[in-house]
């Protein structure tokens, strides 16, 4: 089915450039071959269609928000996200006021003044209030969002913390995710690529005090409510550890370790009565009933976001967001590596 | 001046007394002409493009049908695609070498390479360019690195599959992914040659404008082409050899056993002797030149939609100084504003909040240049070539693709963003739709200059509004996939539910694609239709005021018959009051009581 459709294609691209080709031909002959050059009816007939093109394409991005603007991410899950978010909104307000100036005032422009015999351009060469005027307002607009946004950046890596966080270390390879809770003293043990081997896959050094606690597991359990410092290491190659909800991402480089805070706001049993999210798993599952899958339930997840080989589009690890109790105890169960090394 | 013009009276008769025979190799093949140097970038350019358009039709295909089966993608990949289904090794391959053709290939050297070698002798007034040797080996740097690039693809492990960034360590280790193999040689050697080629070129560029400009071409009265082109080979001079010494590094690594990118590695079961590399250093030392190099591509493009639209609105270009002064302040702030494609490495937070900053700085001098295109066109009396069209088309792409950096250059937002789908809209819209819709402009409107004849403006119509319509189809879209958390770079999107409804939206766009890259023929055609059969174009088609138009049709080694020309004004005459016609050539006299104003 599909190979007939692309062949259709083919042969229907071709014989447009072959009818093309023949109504050029015929008009060129037509007159008298002139080099080719624009005329009068050329200016008024392209002039038209980039009107109506141009508003074409302003009103099918109207069309777009309309269609397509529900599958943005739900409500952020993260403290820091609400305020990320507001960001967002006041620049995409402001971005899409000058688009939707803008790009009207351009398609008219090349409507309204398309050349007519007879008439003259206006000798206008410059006019520095006006170059001032459009200088002065970009950067007192840039001036809001660059002071916001670095209010809203300083926040966001260098967080003040009011009580403790909770330290977990993600660790990405090829192509899987692992987590290691740092236990009651909340330090995670030193960990190397020399100690990897058998079942010691993150390389904890069994010898440091530090480590006899921590808990090496495959799901990420977060405490709802509780700041939260992620360290990442990577074992081979450079990943990314995005969490798209929480708004949160960094990338996890073999050799140095990064960090990133974040405190988890929803629990998953509460997004999942989110009515976005309902609508959003609704829809999904719809197409995967058609399709005969398996049924969605939603689950925050962590994705890799940095290109990392053959598997990198299929790097996932479940995100279980609970209340604190659930938590503690989710990590009663889990095995610590005195325990299991 | 006048040592200048004692030498182009050498050259003269240098000329009349040696009218050596030319034979087909040293007219097409080995020849030191600038006008034919740069319909050799052109040519090499447009095949290159042919084929990285092509791979990204292929992969838009998986990308809308994920893990289906089509014979048309055997018969392209063969074993890396068995049974027609496309391997994800292989998809990566794809759009890695799609991004190293389209940035550097096409529209580094296909575009910039093209005009800069046509238009700078011509335009300013000059015989040839400086070292006419240097300019020929800098085409014959390009042609071997391309033919290297395209060697890669055949090669038994795959081509470079690390992105076009190639980041190690994943571009290091052969272990991580085949394409880091005898694929990844290849590409950096290809990159060293390209990075040879394009310094000889724009050295002699700068050398070139800066001491042989015509008797009253000062650099005030100089097209705005020409000031692209001077400034984006300063960039590259400045900016490519980082680039350079960042791809020897990393063959060091790869083949010598060095640490500078490489540190605690365990793959493949075991644990690797580099120590104290950083990964990071690598993106550093790439996005010093690539983000120039994002204004390397895109400068020439504004420069020639400059021209084209002042020529066709038959108005000066609004705001001439500004518009300098734009190039310049771009030019300047692109060096400082490299790691705002790093905000999530964990580099210091400081730097995040002084890239930002600066990030955010190029939204005015870019806004600027909008405007002053848009008031160019106010009250003007619009000349709709072909080349008018996509010149408006750039206007507009620049102006969607300008927005959406805002969000991407402020390092909160950036977070969520990054890597995602609204980035590879971002960039295709701002830098690849502008910088092509510029090249095309330039070749509709040169085209006269470079084959002496016309190309046919229906299909050229037909080209324009097809690949308009298309490219917005393919990539407005995708800000909506990224604003869903879809990252790029994935082989397919079925590994997670939650972009399952997402799946539409990417067939939608492939049927885009295929459609506008199909539109490309109509392009390919006309032009090559034209060179042999178009009409014979008469010497000034668009009634324009720069040097080149000065020039016979038929080209000649050297440019102008008798002397050079003489500059009395700006380029921008267009309407002149007190003239009858609305131009006036560069080379005309003022009238008596007539100020210049430049």
């Amino acid at each position: 089915m599909n190979t007939v459709s692309i062949i259709v294609l083919i042969v229907l691209a071709i014989l447009t450039i072959v009818q093309v080709m023949r109504i050029s031909e015929i008009s060129s002959s037509i007159q008298d071959g002139k080099d080719n050059q624009v005329s009068e009816k050329d200016n008024d007939t392209q002039g038209k269609i980039l009107l109506l093109v141009g508003m074409g394409f302003v009103i099918s991005v109207l069309v777009m928000y309309w269609a397509w603007g529900y599958h943005s991410l739900p409500a952020p899950s993260s403290e820091h996200g609400a305020e990320i978010d507001s960001l967002w909104n006041l620049s995409m307000l402001i971005i899409n006021i000058v688009f939707f100036i803008v790009q009207p005032i351009l398609f008219y422009f090349g409507y309204k003044y398309r050349g007519k015999k007879g008439t003259k351009a206006v000798y206008y060469e410059h006019n520095n209030k006006l170059e001032l005027f459009w200088t002065m307002v970009p950067a007192l607009a840039l001036a809001v969002l660059i002071i916001w946004g670095l209010n809203v950046w300083s926040g966001l890596m260098m967080p003040e913390n009011e009580e403790e966080p909770i330290v977990i270390e993600l660790y990405a390879q090829q192509f899987n995710w692992t987590a290691r809770y740092s236990g009651g003293d909340n330090q995670l043990g030193y960990a190397t690529v020399h100690e990897i081997g058998g079942a010691n896959i993150v390389g904890v050094d069994t010898e440091d005090v530090y480590s006899s606690d921590d808990i090496v597991t495959k799901e990420l359990h977060l405490p709802v409510g509780k700041p939260i410092k992620f360290e990442f290491r990577a074992q081979d190659v450079i990943h990314s550890a995005y969490f798209p909800h929480f708004r949160a991402q960094m990338n996890c480089v073999p050799g140095s370790k990064t960090y990133f805070q974040f405190t988890p706001t929803v629990t998953t049993a509460e997004i999942r009565q989110n009515k976005d999210v309902k609508n959003h798993v609704g829809e999904v599952n719809d197409i995967r009933a058609a399709k005969g899958e398996d049924l969605w339930e939603f689950n925050y997840v962590l994705l890799c976001n940095k290109i990392c080989g053959a598997a990198h589009y299929n790097m996932q690890m479940e995100i279980i967001v609970e209340t604190e109790e659930e938590f503690n105890a989710w990590l009663k169960e889990q095995k610590t590596v005195a325990e299991t090394l | 001046m006048s040592t200048t013009s004692t030498k182009n009276e050498h050259f003269q008769d240098h000329l009349m007394e040696h009218h050596h025979k030319e034979n087909f190799f040293t007219k097409y093949i080995f020849t030191m002409d600038h006008k034919m140097i740069g319909k050799q970038f052109l040519i090499t350019g447009m095949i290159m493009g042919i084929i990285g358009v092509m791979m990204s039709m292929l992969f838009r295909l998986e990308l809308a049908y994920p893990e289906q089966s089509f014979p048309i993608l055997e018969f392209f990949l063969g074993k890396w695609a068995p049974d027609g289904v496309m391997d994800p090794n292989m998809y990566l391959a794809l759009v890695t070498i799609h991004g190293t053709i389209m940035v550097f290939f096409v529209l580094t050297a296909g575009l910039s390479g093209t005009f800069s070698n046509l238009l700078i002798p011509l335009q300013i007034g000059a015989r040839d360019m400086a070292s006419g040797f240097m300019n020929a080996l800098s085409y014959w740097f390009f042609f071997l690195s391309s033919v290297v690039m395209i060697a890669s693809l055949f090669v038994e492990s795959g081509p470079a599959s690390g992105g076009w960034t190639v980041y190690p360590p994943l571009s290091a280790l052969p272990q991580a992914m085949p394409g880091s193999g005898t694929g990844m040689t290849l590409w950096l050697i290809s990159m060293t040659l390209f990075i040879v080629g394009s310094l000889l070129g724009s050295l002699n560029y700068i050398v070139t404008v800066v001491n042989m400009r015509t008797k009253g071409m000062s650099m005030t009265r100089l097209p705005l082409t020409i000031w692209a082109f001077f400034v984006t080979a300063i960039l590259g001079v400045l900016s490519f050899p980082v680039l350079l010494s960042a791809a020897l590094l990393l063959m060091f690594d790869r083949l010598l056993g060095t640490s500078f990118y490489l540190s605690d590695i365990f793959i493949g079961g075991e644990v690797l002797s580099y120590s104290g590399g950083s990964p990071v250093l690598y993106q550093h030392l790439f996005w010093f030149l690539g983000h120039p190099e994002v204004y390397i591509i895109l400068l020439p493009a504004l420069g020639i939609s400059s021209e084209v639209i002042a020529t066709n609105s038959r108005k000066p270009i609004f705001g001439y100084r500004a518009m300098v002064g734009s190039i310049l302040a771009i030019a300047f702030l692109s060096f400082i504003v490299w790691g705002h494609h790093m905000f999530v490495t964990g580099m210091n937070p400081f730097l995040g909040s002084v890239f930002t900053f600066t990030t955010l700085l190029i939204a005015i001098p870019s806004a600027v240049k909008a405007f002053n295109y848009i008031t160019t066109l106010w009250k003007g009396n619009i000349q709709y070539t072909p080349a008018m069209l996509f010149s408006i088309g750039l206007v507009s792409t620049f102006v969607t693709g300008g927005l959406t950096g805002v969000i991407l250059g402020d390092s909160a937002l950036d977070i969520n963003v990054h890597d995602t789908y609204f980035v590879v809209a971002h960039f295709h819209i701002v830098m690849g739709l502008s910088a092509i819709f510029g090249m095309f402009a330039g070749v509709y409107h040169w085209f006269p200059k470079m084959y002496g004849r016309m190309m046919n403006k229906s299909m050229g119509y037909a080209h324009f509004w097809l690949t308009f319509i298309t490219a917005y189809g393919v990539f407005f879209p995708m800000h909506f996939l990224g604003m869903a958390g879809l990252p790029r770079r994935y082989y397919s999107n079925t590994a997670f539910p939650m972009f399952d409804n997402l799946a539409d939206i990417n067939v939608l766009i492939t049927y885009f694609a295929i459609i506008g890259g199909s539109a490309q023929l109509i392009f390919i055609f006309n032009f090559f239709y034209s060179i042999w059969r178009g009409p014979k174009a008469s010497q000034n088609p668009w009634k324009a005021n720069s040097l080149e138009w000065t020039t016979p049709v038929e080209h000649l080694h050297g440019n102008w018959p008798g002397d050079v020309p003489v500059v009395h004004r700006w380029a921008y005459d267009y309407s002149k009051p007190g003239y009858d016609e609305d131009f006036v050539p560069q080379n005309v006299p003022l009238a008596e009581g007539e100020e210049s104003g430049h």
